[in-house]
């Protein structure tokens, strides 16, 4: 089998023809998010998404910076860099399985002529005091896809729940590909020349450069510096938004003795706080972390408690948005009574959930 | 007589819980049938379980619980009536039986005239009570990690997707986490296409589900063992090696497997077999395959979930991977060697050990520290072992933790240490049997891994394995990390098992409580010291903590009874050699008349003194004979004053046996006191001496074991 079969998909037609699948399907497509993240989870269209009572589907590519990871281009199998189609689903629908499965239809995978298997992964994030549990997709023995249920993030109990898809692009092209080395995936063919571009014509110098930076070069101090900057604007960020709670007793509880208008400012300050560029911030600590750790240059007492900080912001985020989520549909339906499916919704989301 | 029948429909269970799950749910149908009254007699329910379903079901269920009569006793008589007619009480009985007032009844009792009715309450259909009690006991499934999909108090180990419940032909109104059941199964994922509808419980279940290519357990179990022998076959002299684990993790991961054998480039074989089959066997499932010699094979054989591979892609697919992952070990294995374990030794500052303990640079000088003085101990005792090897061993036994290698299999600790030890001359100066003697030592210092892990090959590594053990249980402990019920990240039983197996297996001179002080010592002028906890806690925790580790040696690993252990660790329990040699000696005894004779005599000694005591009644210390002391109480103190000391002999020669044959003789002194002798007598002084001569014959007795736990109901 020749690594340029014609009939392949190539890496950008394999990502057209998912984004298409989920697309007719619902789901908002959403273009990759532009801050560095370890994974699609931390885009804030999986974290913030999650969060709250509200329904969503969307699909993404994310590109994950793991600096730790990168090898150089060495490596025929590991990236600094690799890419993920994100799929989230809020909440899961019954036949989520059934769909997954036909998704792979969708990219050319006959699934009768192949063995595939659901095995236990349990999927969990420190930083982002996230976790849940799931499946590793298994097809013919190589792990395509990660399906997850979200129990938790950002430290609060979710309702309802996601589903989140996160699908290893380039190990499905290599796979469809049949190629051994990720930077022979061809990225793209010209269908008038048929001229092939290469994952590693487009890749591969990054690849190197990062490894370089990230294990040699990058200024230590500098990163320091600029992780204590982020978080202190992060922190201070949150200790704004929660001045404005104490202010303003909560929407939901209809605080006695304020007048309707009160309430409604209340709101309207509220929901244009800036928690989104907050968590920006808070990505921003997470790669830099990232990138001192790859550079060994966290020792071993720091570490613990450098993921604890970025921990507490991303957990204080979370907090908040949920807050300024409540208070946002309480300022839309501030002339009308909740209704009652809602206030359901509410209650039992903030109920203890058995173990 | 109605066939019941209830299928759970779930997306993929974990491989490792379906076992527990469906015996779960078989025992919980089992007793909720006999409760309920729809199954004659106590009975083993059948079970059937795949990755996405767990079905029980019972063949000739009562099809509703028998009516049941009894009567009801009401108010007395004289409050029931005045003056001939019923009163309010008369009444309210009357409509609480649910009869009319002219039909009460009376009887008599010891008390006087009641009022009584006989109520016959009509006996529900099965269908009604399984619809009302099933659900409950679909949510007590016990489950390692459940999860919420629906509504945060319906938990699951993965969504329920549908559910079959039926009697006869007809389905149970039963609902669970939001689904209604039915007669609708599902299929194979791939092989099956639609809906599988299931006609009736009984066998026809089994049928429709194998039409749909779905087997059970069993069936699974010889469809695969068969497949790997014909795949195997194939290649002259070849075996598949057996690997009871990864066999029943695969049958749990397919409802109709098969098997196929594939290829890797023979080149690889020159990685370490034990990287291979890890890679193999952990992260791609599959199977090793042997020659005739027991020597790896360039082949591997996949379990899949399909029933075949025609084209050959599947075969194609894992081969992929396969090369990829070996791909990988290879490199990790390369590049590892670009440094030595000797220059890894400083990269150990930079790996956390416990957040609070340190590094592993600092465990390991600890190690090499305790482990010099557990090897001079033995030596003192006249074993052999070789302190030089164990002290370059513990100086390098953490270094592979910065490997590439390790990092990736981390299952493969101590051994790629080993391995890397090997190859890389490490110090020329050394014979080579030497050098082996250090790999093997790194190679074996993590064993014993679970109960049935055997211990390590060598004395050198034996003693690296309590060291390094003994270093992490001091340390968490000191910490006050305890473990309690089912918390124990750090894994430290299976730890303190592994040090109380090695010591009773090597036989070695160490106790447990010196060994642990030891071992705190090693944190002397740490920064860690500032957050222990005092001695005196540290040791009464660790103490239990062990006391209860060698009661599990003694009783789950070698079979003693749970009284003989009790007794035996009463004594002492610091020693695990000896308290394994006092539990062997006393198992031999326990049959003869005149143990239980002692055990029930040390029972009321304990009884007495303890009575004494609590009343603050005062006791001599050594017997005195008086004047009128009893000829049966001069006796006994005269045994005592001879065979006392022969005892004592015999027990520092450890010769448990004969000196517990012994102590048998007691018997008849003992009797004879117990018949004739009042120690609690008025007169002080002959009182306080005979609870002196009973103290001194406890203490004696108890020397070896603590007769008074053995239990003697049903042996005297």
């Amino acid at each position: 089998m020749s690594p340029s079969k014609p009939k392949s998909l190539t890496f950008q037609e394999l990502i057209l023809r998912l984004q298409a699948f989920w697309a007719a399907r619902g789901c908002v497509l959403q273009q990759p998010y532009d801050v560095e993240v370890g994974a699609g989870t931390m885009a804030p269209e999986t974290f913030l998404r999650v969060l709250g009572p509200k329904p969503y589907k969307v699909a993404y590519v994310q590109p994950s910076r793991r600096p730790a990871d990168g090898r150089y281009g060495e490596n025929p199998n590991r990236l600094f860099k690799h890419m993920q189609l994100q799929v989230i689903l809020k909440p899961p629908p019954e036949n989520v399985q059934a769909l997954y499965l036909e998704s792979l239809g969708a990219i050319g995978i006959d699934l009768r002529q192949h063995d595939i298997k659901f095995e236990e992964d349990n999927w969990e994030a420190p930083t982002l005091s996230a976790w849940g549990v799931g499946w590793q997709v298994m097809l013919d023995g190589l792990e395509v896809t990660q399906f997850t249920y979200f129990q938790q993030c950002g430290g609060l109990d979710l309702f309802p729940i996601s589903v989140e898809l996160t699908y290893g692009l380039e190990r499905i092209a290599a796979f469809l590909q049949d190629v051994d080395s990720i930077y022979d995936i061809v990225w793209a063919r010209d269908p008038v020349t048929g001229h092939e571009v290469k994952y590693g014509d487009v890749r591969l110098a990054d690849e190197l450069q990062f490894s370089v930076y990230n294990f040699e070069v990058a200024d230590v101090k500098k990163a320091w510096k600029h992780f204590e900057l982020y978080e202190a604007e992060c922190e201070e960020l949150l200790e704004q938004y929660g001045a404005l709670g104490d202010q303003n007793p909560r929407l939901v509880s209809q605080g006695k003795g304020k007048t309707g208008t009160d309430q409604l400012e209340s709101a309207r300050t509220k929901s244009r706080f800036p928690l989104l560029p907050a968590y920006d911030l808070c990505l921003k600590c997470s790669h830099l972390f990232n990138i001192l750790d790859a550079r060994g240059a966290i020792s071993v007492t720091e570490r613990v408690g450098v993921i604890a900080r970025v921990r507490a912001l991303a957990v204080g985020i979370a907090k908040a948005w949920v807050d300024q989520q409540k208070s946002e549909a309480a300022a839309e339906k501030s002339d009308e009574p909740e209704p009652a499916r809602e206030k359901r919704a509410v209650k039992e989301k903030l109920s203890p959930v058995g173990s | 007589m109605p066939d019941f029948l209830l299928e759970i429909g779930c997306e993929e269970i974990p491989a490792r819980m379906i076992d527990a799950a469906e015996t779960d749910l078989g025992v919980r149908v089992a007793k909720l049938l006999l409760e309920q009254g729809l199954l004659p007699t106590k009975a083993i329910v059948p079970t059937m379980s795949t990755p996405r379903r767990l079905t029980v079901w019972a063949n000739g269920i009562f099809s509703a619980q028998l009516d049941v009569t009894e009567r009801l006793t009401g108010p007395s008589v004289t409050v029931a009536y005045k003056d001939g007619q019923p009163t309010p009480a008369a009444h309210a009985f009357a409509k609480k039986a649910g009869v009319d007032v002219s039909r009460l009844e009376t009887v008599s009792t010891a008390k006087g005239e009641y009022l009584a009715a006989k109520v016959t309450r009509k006996g529900r259909r099965a269908s009604e009570i399984l619809a009302e009690t099933l659900p409950k006991e679909l949510s007590s499934i016990y489950w390692p990690k459940s999860m919420y999909w629906r509504k945060p108090h319906e938990r699951f180990v993965r969504p329920v997707r549908w559910l079959v419940a039926m009697l006869d032909e007809e389905t149970i109104p039963l609902e669970f986490d939001g689904i209604w059941a039915g007669k609708t199964s599902h299929g194979h994922r791939m092989l099956f296409d639609g809906d599988v509808a299931i006609p009736r419980a009984g066998s026809a279940y089994v049928d429709a589900l194998r039409a749909a290519k779905v087997l059970g357990r069993g069936e699974r179990e010889q469809q695969i063992r068969k497949a790997l022998d014909a795949a195997t076959r194939r290649i002259p002299g070849a075996r598949w090696r057996e690997d009871r684990s990864l066999l029943d993790t695969v049958v749990n991961l397919t409802e109709f497997p098969s098997v196929i054998l594939g290829d890797f480039d023979p080149r690889f074989l020159a990685l370490p077999e034990e990287v291979l089959v890890t890679v193999m066997r952990d992260h791609q499932k599959y199977f090793a395959v042997d020659d005739a010699d027991g020597k790896l094979l360039a082949h591997f054989l996949a379990v899949l979930n399909t029933d075949g591979d025609r084209e050959g892609l599947i075969r194609h697919g894992n081969e992929r991977v396969l090369r990829a992952r070996f791909s990988d070990a290879r490199f990790f294995w390369e590049t590892d060697q670009k440094r030595s374990l000797l220059e890894r030794l400083e990269l150990l500052r930079h790996v956390t050990f416990q957040k609070d303990l340190g590094n592993y640079y600092e465990k390991t000088r600890r190690v090499q520290r305790l482990c010099s003085w557990l090897s001079e101990i033995i030596k003192q005792s006249g074993m052999a072992v070789r302190a030089g090897v164990v002290h370059k061993a513990a100086c390098l036994a953490k270094t592979d933790l910065t490997t590439e290698l390790v990092k990736e299999f981390t299952e493969l600790q101590g051994i790629v240490g080993g391995l890397y030890a090997r190859v890389q001359e490490l110090d020329s100066t050394l014979p080579e049997a030497t050098r082996f003697a250090i790999a093997d030592a790194i190679y074996d210092h993590y064993k014993p891994e679970s109960t049935e892990d055997g211990v390590p090959r060598s004395m050198e590594a034996s003693v690296l394995s309590i060291g390094d053990k003994a270093d992490t249980i001091a340390g968490m402990f000191s910490l006050g990390l305890v473990p309690s019920g089912s918390k124990d990240p750090f894994a430290l039983r299976r730890q303190a098992n592994g040090i109380v197996k090695v010591i009773a297996e090597r036989k070695l001179p160490l106790r447990l409580g010196d060994l642990m002080r030891d071992a705190r010592a090693g944190y002397q002028g740490s920064d860690a010291e500032k957050k222990f906890v005092d001695e005196v806690k540290f040791s009464e925790s660790v103490t239990t903590f062990f006391r209860e580790r060698v009661e599990f040696y003694l009783k789950d690993v070698r079979g003693h009874a749970y009284d003989v252990v009790k007794a035996v660790l009463a004594a002492d329990a610091d020693d695990v050699v000896d308290a394994l040699a006092r539990a062997e000696a006393v198992k031999q005894v326990l049959h003869m008349p005149e143990f239980l004779a002692i055990g029930a005599a040390c029972k009321r000694m304990r009884n007495i003194l303890r009575q004494a005591e609590e009343k603050g009644i005062a006791s001599g210390v050594t017997f005195h004979a008086l004047p009128d002391s009893a000829p049966e109480e001069k006796n006994l103190a005269g045994y005592i004053d001879v065979n006392g000391p022969r005892v004592e002999a015999l027990r520092k020669k450890k010769e448990y046996g004969d000196a517990l044959m012994l102590l048998a003789t007691a018997r008849e002194p003992v009797d004879a006191f117990f018949d004739k002798v009042m120690v609690m007598v008025e007169d002080e002084k002959v009182r306080a001496n005979r609870l002196a001569l009973l103290r001194t014959l406890l203490k004696e007795f108890s020397t070896i074991a603590d007769f008074s736990e053995i239990v003697t109901e049903g042996k005297a």
